[in-house]
């Protein structure tokens, strides 16, 4: 089907601020310890996407990062690799390289990240670029101009247009919204709704570029259009919030939040990401306190 | 029908805020004829983690302040003291100190800001040198803060014994967390309102309140603390496990009842430089 028929009949579903609110006070109250705060925090480092993604990322930068990724902190006993570390198109070679032999994977950003103000035809070059280095994941941003003018078709047809194409290479798609862009709640979901329409792999909140990044109410609302979504027509779609989740105990509350909301099945990093550079140490931190019950330094770990 | 009198709980002092103790425990304090007047948070090892958050936090900012203005922040303080004399003097009178021995240790508390103010911006010019070397060159050492301090104030004087621990760390760019005296706390943490209203930083002064030889095995292994300063000599240095981090075990029992230079330096690490002395000939050019 394509942009038009799908979007045929769309209602907007409002969103109950108050609720979400609510929600979130509870969710934030869950006492969580020892040996399930152990198993998250584990469960946490194994669902980030190290990312570095700066105009000043130089190939060493991205090894350094790729070598972090497959190594969080040797010295720690049982600490799994991260999901996969995120880059910029040009540099999915290198991230590719470092990471043989491993099963972290290349995210990398496409369709004129940050701002994705191009010519479809520009964002397809380039995706398709990324897939040729390598890449086995692609983030794509959604065109915010397109959308705060109302034209949902074209939001929802570039989408369609970056699906087929990664689908056609087997590699997965996120597409993020840039919900610090879009506006309230109500808009946040209906984005989510229509981005869910093109059945991608996972939906994100942020670039991380701008000052609003992820926050819990906004992730909460991308759940449920996912659960509903997912109540609709079968398909699972993963999260992944990204940016300004730099603690381990606010990545914990959003773990609480997924299993709540959508399941045991969402928990593992197929299904759910972290788009965050600070949050591995903050994590490794944690762990380093709950093996030896000395509370850690940031200078004792490494710098990504 | 007699009315039934009310004893304030009074909070603890974490980067700027004053928030209760996480682990929601708390004792109360009594006055010289054992009555309860008031009650005071049971702080935990996670309260001391905070203060250590936040002092981190504040402390990059308040070692770069100029000396000149850390003492004008200490002397704000001090000001800030004097303001409210009257009812730090009436606190320590319910807690049975006399009138007259109240009012001494408020003016004292005072005068101590005052003398650390002084310090700030003098103690490196006293105390770093320029060091006899074989070779043309320069060789300089300075004092530079070790970072963040923990510190156990004395136990039988909540006021003078806070500021004397407190004052002649944050004078040397430091940051302090400190343990109120446990039995008599209440004036410990109407100090720490006057830290708020004055100009120091959050973070740089935390005060919390509890029992010593719960959280001193905390404050000695705490990976991110640098001092640790003990106005008591609660615990023995062999008794606690002291991480590498903490570079520094001072014993102040018989110190802090003294205003003293020489606890500034105690707080500090001696960086010594060198730098090859450019001569007028080499460098063709006169001064």
């Amino acid at each position: 089907m394509n942009a038009e028929q799908l979007l045929s009949g769309f209602k907007p579903t409002p969103v109950d601020l108050m609720g979400v609110n609510d929600r979130i006070i509870r969710i934030k109250s869950r006492s969580i310890k020892t040996h399930a705060k152990n198993q998250g925090l584990s469960m946490v480092l194994s669902m980030i996407d190290l990312t570095t993604l700066e105009g000043a990322d130089t190939p060493n930068k991205v090894r350094q990062l790729c070598y972090k990724a497959m190594h969080p902190q040797d010295q720690l006993k049982g600490v799994p690799s991260v999901a996969a570390v995120c880059v910029y198109p040009t540099l999915v070679k290198t991230a590719k390289d470092a990471l043989k032999g491993s099963d972290v994977k290349v995210a990398a950003v496409s369709t004129y990240f940050p701002s994705g103000q191009s010519t479809l035809e520009n964002k397809l070059l380039e995706t398709q670029f990324a897939i040729d280095e390598g890449a086995d994941e692609i983030d794509m941003v959604i065109s915010r101009r397109e959308f705060l003018q109302g034209n949902y078709e074209y939001v929802l047809y570039e989408i369609l247009e970056v699906k087929s194409l990664c689908s056609a290479n087997n590699v997965r798609l996120k597409v993020i919204l840039e919900t610090g862009e879009i506006g309230s709640l109500d808009e946040v979901r209906k984005a989510s709704d229509i981005a869910l329409l093109a059945h991608p792999d996972f939906i994100k909140t942020s670039t991380g570029k701008i000052g609003q990044a992820a926050n819990m109410q906004v992730t909460l609302v991308m759940l449920q259009a996912i659960w509903d979504h997912y109540q609709k027509t079968g398909v699972q779609v993963g999260m992944k919030p990204a940016g300004g989740i730099s603690d381990a105990k606010t990545a914990l509350h959003y773990l609480v939040m997924v299993k709540e909301v959508l399941g045991q099945e969402w928990l593992s990093n197929k299904w759910f990401r972290f788009g965050a550079s600070r949050l591995a140490n903050d994590v490794l931190m944690q762990m380093a306190k709950q093996e030896s019950g000395i509370y850690q330094a940031p200078q004792y770990f490494s710098k990504d | 029908m007699t009315r039934l009198k009310i004893h304030k709980t009074y909070k603890i002092f974490i980067g700027g805020k004053f928030p209760r103790t996480e682990s929601g425990r708390y004792y109360p304090i009594n006055n010289a004829k054992g009555e309860p007047v008031a009650n005071m948070c049971q702080s935990s090892k996670k309260d001391f983690k905070n203060a250590v958050v936040a002092a981190r936090k504040a402390q990059g900012g308040w070692v770069g302040m100029t000396a000149y203005n850390r003492s004008q922040i200490l002397y704000r303080l001090a000001e800030m003291l004097e303001t409210r004399s009257a009812s730090f003097i009436e606190e320590l009178n319910v807690l049975g100190l006399s009138k007259k021995a109240a009012e001494k240790e408020v003016n004292a508390s005072i005068d101590r800001l005052v003398y650390y103010a002084g310090w700030c911006d003098k103690y490196t010019a006293l105390f770093s040198s320029v060091n006899p070397t074989a070779t043309s060159h320069f060789n300089f050492s300075v004092h530079e803060p070790t970072g963040i301090v923990a510190a156990i104030a004395p136990e039988k004087s909540s006021l003078l014994g806070l500021v004397s621990v407190i004052a002649p760390v944050i004078a040397g760019g430091n940051s302090v967390i400190a343990l109120a005296s446990e039995t008599k706390a209440t004036s410990s943490i109407s100090f720490a309102e006057v830290v708020q209203n004055s100009d120091v930083p959050a973070g740089v002064i935390s005060i919390l309140t509890g029992s010593a030889s719960e959280l001193m095995p905390h404050m000695a292994s705490h990976m991110d603390v640098n001092s640790l300063v003990d106005a008591r000599g609660e615990m023995k240095a062999a008794e606690l496990n002291i991480t590498n981090n903490v570079k520094r075990y001072l014993n102040w029992a018989n110190k802090v009842s003294n205003q003293d230079p020489y606890l500034i330096l105690d707080c500090q690490e001696v960086k010594t430089t060198w730098h090859p002395v450019q001569t007028n000939a080499a460098s063709g050019a006169g001064y």
